[in-house]
Formats: structure tokens, sequence, C-alpha cells
């Protein structure tokens, strides 16, 4: 009893020893060549550092040691050293790189080419391009599911999801949806794909197991006309209770049932709202405002929107490094 | 032996089993026809327009309908003609649809498409991606006529709620001799009337000096007047207009065809994805992409977006599908386009642009519809005669 009581008491002195570390938020500024980074706990800005140009999708490594930058107009993907914050290297990524994914293995990378209507495979530790896979017209968004077994790359102007086996590199489902899908997410489980169409102004949802369609959602924002519904960014909880959709210019974000796919409520947020993140424990949702060159802060539970951050011009991706 | 005869029958089996998804396979044969008048000898002749405008857009389009096609055994072949004369292009129509072809794409002035259309006949789909003549819009209507450049209406539609939106309301207008020109004009004049702006001055172009040497002395009487918010120039050939601004007598904005205009397309935009479509332009044609090669892209990726949903090339399934709730063009203008059912019209949205940078685009915010703001700029349902789909 007592020296179980001791444990606990340890146990508890140590957590209050570990200082309350913020996590940090990486912004890409599209059109300023530069990073944003924002204190999570004082949701401001610390820092701002200047990268490649044109710097689009941002992704961290799996170990988050380092963050990886689409510099766009440069052709190229920068490493950055989030210790030091400097860029440590490039990768060969074919030309206009603009988003990626990182294969669970902590090694290859997939990046969509814009330009070149290519999907370009790097393994990241040693910089060999594995495969260069043909796809649809600007290749846009890329998500590999978090069991490692698919790459998904939208097309925009093909209007279509590439289904990429991680194993041959090769495409094996073509899933037709609406016009010009931006961004794939998937569940934890990888059993759902949530993809969203810009133009379309949908939402499909896909089971992974059979690679086909089970719902599509469209949505209404009171009050706006709407050719502005323009869906972009997905986001899903951990806990599977909502997905939030940025819907572009009509700088709403929906808040949707995961389970019911029902839209619950339309946050307004900054202008042309693009990429979302949630924060590390899932309390506040980040979101990049192209237009109005800021990030709003949404509380999850609360559903409301809470702050807006000021960055940089055009920002575009947003990642939190849950370490830090 | 006989184990592997049975092998052998159950893999011929399984090859006939494919057969039907090479019926699946599509073969989708387009026609490009393109005659643009000589414009005759002009004052500005520093910049020239490029001869193949309009074909490289429709050859682009192509591009990005085979990429799609592929993940569906679809292939499109593009046969096209760019003529030196009306009648060769008329001729070319009745080869092409001698040939086979049901789908086309023609850049050409409003009477030679009118010929063209008779010689197509009933069965076939067209596109204007060339006239922006009103007439085609509100009296001359065809059904099976779509229009995928925008209409002089509303070009000077975006100019005139733009004006109006900066309330610049007193207009100082100058219209060059040519019909085109004539045209333009009317339709800024109903435009002018539309959103409330003024016309104080209407004055025609007459000079015929040699302007390089003469704008600064001619211009500044020529635009004399007590007092205008901006000048608006209707030449569309590009003879005189280039010497009017910073040439005016009153410190003012000049607008229209040239100053700031409102367009089809122009290399300056870039947003909403637009600067992949003006790199890959690029790329093929080795120039900057203008107003009628955007209006034969749209046109061939409108037969692509049909093609793609339905699995058929057939006229009548691809117009029923172009004017279906269904269909929606993603055109790197912010909007997804539709046409208008009563006459055939791509809705889009109008760019106001300068020769190096975009001021605007219309349509603006405040100007309402009871359907779609995209109605403001145009011929609206009850302003056409048009009625195509009943």
């Amino acid at each position: 009893m007592m020296s179980l009581f001791k444990h606990t008491a340890l146990a508890a002195m140590i957590g209050l020893s570990t200082p309350a570390f913020a996590s940090l938020a990486y912004v890409s500024n599209e059109k300023d060549d530069t990073l944003s980074i924002i204190d999570t706990e004082s949701m401001e800005v610390i820092d701002t550092i200047e990268v490649g140009a044109r710097p689009r999708g941002i992704l961290l490594s799996k170990d988050h040691t380092k963050l990886y930058i689409c510099a766009s107009d440069d052709d190229t993907v920068q490493v950055l050293d989030l210790a030091t914050r400097k860029i440590v290297d490039t990768l060969p990524s074919g030309e206009d790189p603009e988003q990626f994914a990182l294969h669970p293995n902590n090694r290859h990378l997939y990046i969509s080419n814009e330009d070149d209507a290519i999907v370009t495979v790097v393994d990241v530790s040693n910089k060999d391009v594995l495969a260069q896979i043909d796809v649809g017209i600007e290749p846009e968004g890329m998500a590999v599911s978090p069991d490692g077994k698919w790459a998904v790359n939208t097309s925009e102007t093909t209007s279509m999801l590439h289904w990429i086996n991680t194993e041959t590199f090769e495409i094996e489902k073509n899933i037709v949806v609406g016009q010009r899908p931006r961004h794939v997410e998937f569940t934890k489980d990888s059993k759902i794909a949530w993809a969203s169409a810009e133009i379309g102004g949908t939402v499909h949802i896909i089971d992974v197991d059979n690679l086909e369609q089970i719902h599509e959602m469209s949505f209404k924002v009171p009050g706006v006309n709407q050719d502005r519904v323009q869906p972009v960014g997905i986001e899903l909880t951990d806990d599977g209770k909502y997905a939030f959709v940025a819907l572009g210019p009509s700088n709403h974000v929906a808040v949707v049932d995961a389970q019911t796919y029902e839209v619950l409520d339309y946050l307004l947020v900054g202008s042309r709202v693009w990429q979302l993140v949630l924060d590390k424990d899932q309390k506040h949702l980040y979101t990049t405002n192209g237009v109005s060159g800021d990030v709003s802060v949404i509380d999850v539970e609360d559903l409301k929107v809470i702050k807006s951050i000021k960055v940089g011009r055009y920002p575009w991706g947003v990642v939190i490094d849950p370490s830090s | 032996m006989s184990l592997l005869f049975r092998t052998a029958a159950v893999l011929l089996a399984a090859t006939f089993g494919m057969a039907p998804l090479k019926a699946d396979s599509l073969e989708v044969h387009v026609g490009y026809v393109q005659w643009v008048p000589d414009q005759g000898p002009v004052l500005s002749n520093v910049i020239p327009e490029p001869e193949d405008a309009g074909l490289k857009g429709a050859e682009l389009g192509l591009q990005d309908n085979s990429t799609t096609g592929k993940f569906l055994g679809q292939t499109y072949t593009l046969k096209s003609t760019v003529a030196d004369s009306e009648a060769e292009a008329i001729a070319a129509i009745e080869q092409l649809r001698k040939s086979g072809i049901e789908l086309f794409v023609v850049n050409a002035p409003e009477q030679t498409l009118k010929s063209m259309i008779a010689k197509a006949g009933a069965d076939t789909l067209l596109f204007n991606a060339g006239s922006k003549a009103d007439g085609l819009r509100t009296t001359e209507c065809n059904a099976n006529l779509l229009h995928t450049m925008p209409s002089y209406a509303m070009l000077t539609d975006a100019l005139a709620q733009w004006l109006n939106q900066r309330r610049w309301d007193e207009i100082f207008m100058i219209t060059g001799p040519t019909d085109d020109d004539k045209d333009w004009a009317n339709a800024f004049r109903r435009s002018a009337k539309r959103f409330g702006l003024e016309i104080i001055e209407d004055k025609p172009w007459t000079f015929d000096a040699d302007l390089r040497r003469t704008a600064s002395k001619e211009l500044p009487l020529f635009t004399q007047a007590s007092d205008y918010d901006a000048v608006v120039v209707a030449d569309v050939r590009g003879d005189f207009g280039e010497y009017v601004p910073f040439n005016t007598w009153l410190p003012r904005p000049v607008v229209g065809t040239q100053g700031m205009s409102p367009v089809t397309w122009h290399r300056v935009v870039e947003s909403w994805g637009a600067a992949q479509l003006q790199n890959r332009f690029r790329d093929l044609a080795g120039r900057d992409m203008n107003g009628e090669d955007y209006a034969a892209w749209a046109a061939i990726r409108s037969i692509g977006t049909a093609v793609t949903s339905l699995g058929s090339a057939e006229p009548a399934d691809v117009r029923r599908f172009l004017f279906s709730d269904t269909f929606q063009l993603a055109a790197f203008k912010g909007r997804k386009l539709t046409y208008r059912n009563w006459n055939g019209q791509l809705r889009q949205p109008i760019p106001l642009v300068h020769p190096r940078g975009l001021v605007a685009r219309a349509p603006f915010e405040g100007f309402l519809h009871p359907h779609t703001e995209m109605d403001t700029l145009g011929f609206d349902k009850p302003e056409s005669k048009c009625r195509i789909n009943g």
C-alpha cells in the first residue's frame, strides 16, 4: 500500500516537473517565401524564416525532427531541421512540387508534380527517385493511408482519385469524383478516405476496402453564393466525432458529424480558407486563410472561432509539431 | 496434352471475356476550324496578334482530355484547319462532316459561323469560340450552337459594373470606324444604361494621321470636355486606342478595348490554379494564352467533361449533359462554369486587366440577381429571344 502511494507520488512529481512546452505550428506563406512559426500556447507568431520560392505543401517527418517543404517555384523539396530552423538539405522532387505525403515508413515521400502530371516517389534517406507515376492533369492532393497500403493522388483537371499501390508504385484504381479534387484525408484506421472537390463543391467518402464511393456530401452556407462554396482542406478528429472541411472563398469551415455525414455548423473564418490542422490534444483547429493572410483558431469543444493570427502573404499549408 | 489444351481454352475464353471491356473504349473526334479575317493595317502595330490564337488553346484542351481519357480507355483526336478565306473555312466544315466528325469548335466571324452551322447540319454540336456578336445570343439562336467566347455585352457589362462600383459614372466615349468597334460601342451603351453610367460625350474616331508622331498633340484636344470620370475606347482591332492613355485632356483613366480592358483571358490571370494552365499553355505554344485560346480550350474541355461522365460522344448526349444540373466546368476562373440554357452561352467571370496586371474580376458583389450573380453579365433570359431548350 505504502509502496503504491510512493509510486503515484513519484509519477505526479515527474508530471509536474515537465515544463509546459507548447507545441509549435508551422505555416507556409506562398507569396512571401517564408514560414511563420506560431506558439500554440500564446497563439502568436514567434519566428518567421525564409525558405525557397513559393512554399506550399509542408509536412513533418515521422520522428518530428524535420519539416519537408514543397518550394514549388524552385522545383525542389527542402528539408528544414526543426532544432536549428535551418534548411539542411534538398530532395529531388520533379517539377513544380505542390503537395506531398510521407509513408509511415518515414522514407517514401510521394510528391505531386503539378506541371508534369506525374507523382514522384523519393526515398528521403538516400534521395533515390524510386518511381515516377503518370497521373491525370494537375496532380494536387497526396495522402498515404496510415496503414501504408495506399497512396492517393488527386488530379485537379482530370477530376480523379488515383489509388497507387505502395508496394508496386502502380495505379490500381481511378475513381472519378467532382470537379477539381484537392485533398484526401484518411481515417486513423485507414478504412475511410475523405476527398474534397473544389469546383464540384462536394466531399466524397470512399470505402477503402472496396475502393468505392459510399457517400457524397455538399454544403450550403447561409447567405453565401453556392459558387463560392469550394471545399479544400479536410481534418478529422481522432475520436471519430468530427470532420472539418475548409470551404475556400466562402470563408467558412464546415463542421461535419463524421459518422452520419451531417453538417452540424458553418464557422466564419478568414478569406479563402485553404488548409486545416488540429493541435496536439485536438482542442484547437488552425486554418490558413490565403486571401486575408491570417490563421484562424477554432475551439473544437465549443465550435467557436477564438482568434485570428496575422501571418505572411497567402498562407497555404499548416502543420503542428506535437512533440515540440 | 489435354490439360494444356484445356488451359489454352480457358485462356481463350478469358480473352473473349475481356472483349466487352474493349467495347468500353471510345474514340472522340473533334473538328477545329479557324478563320480570322485580316484586320487591315493599324497604327499601333507594335504587338501583333498570334496567328494560331485559338488553335493552340484547342490543342491544349485536347491534351488535357487525352490525359484524363487514358485512364478510362477514351482517346481524343483533333482535326484542325486554319483557313485563309471564308470559303475555305466553310468547305473545311463540309469535309470534316463527311469524314464523320460531329463535334466542332469554330473560331470565325458571325456570318461565317452562320454558314458553317447550315453546312454542319442538325445532328452536330458546334462551339463558338470566336464571335462575340450579341445577335448570336439574342435573336439568331441555334439549338446546336454553344458559345464559350463571352459576348460583347458580357465584357462591357463587366466594365460598366466596375465603373459603377468605383463611382466613375461620367464617361467620355471614343468609337472607331469598324463594324466590330460599333458593336462593342453599342454593347457599352447598353451596359451604361444598365449600370447607371452617363455618356457625356460619344465621339467617333475620324482621324487618319499617324498618331505615333502626333498623339500627344491631337488627343488632348480631341478629349476636351468640361468634366468626365473616365475615357472609354471602342477600338477592337487596336488601331488608335493604344495612344489614348496619358494623352487625354483631363487626367483620367482610359478603359475599354485599351488601357484597362474586360477580357476573356489574359496572361496576368493566375489565381484559382490558373498559373498551372498558363504554364501548360506556354510549354505547348511558346507564348502567352489569350482569349481565343481560352475559348477554344473551354469548348474542348466541355466535351471532355461530358465524355468522362457519359462514356458517350454522341452530340445529342453531350448537349443534354452540358445543359444538365450535373455539368460544371472547372476552368480556372474561381467559379464553376455552366451554360445558359436559353442561348447556350457559357457563364463566366470576366477579368479586368491592364497589360501587366489584374485589376479586378466581374461580377462584383452587390450586383444582385435572383438566380446567379454571373447572369448580371450579358443578356439575361428576359432580354434574349433565344429559347434553345424550349
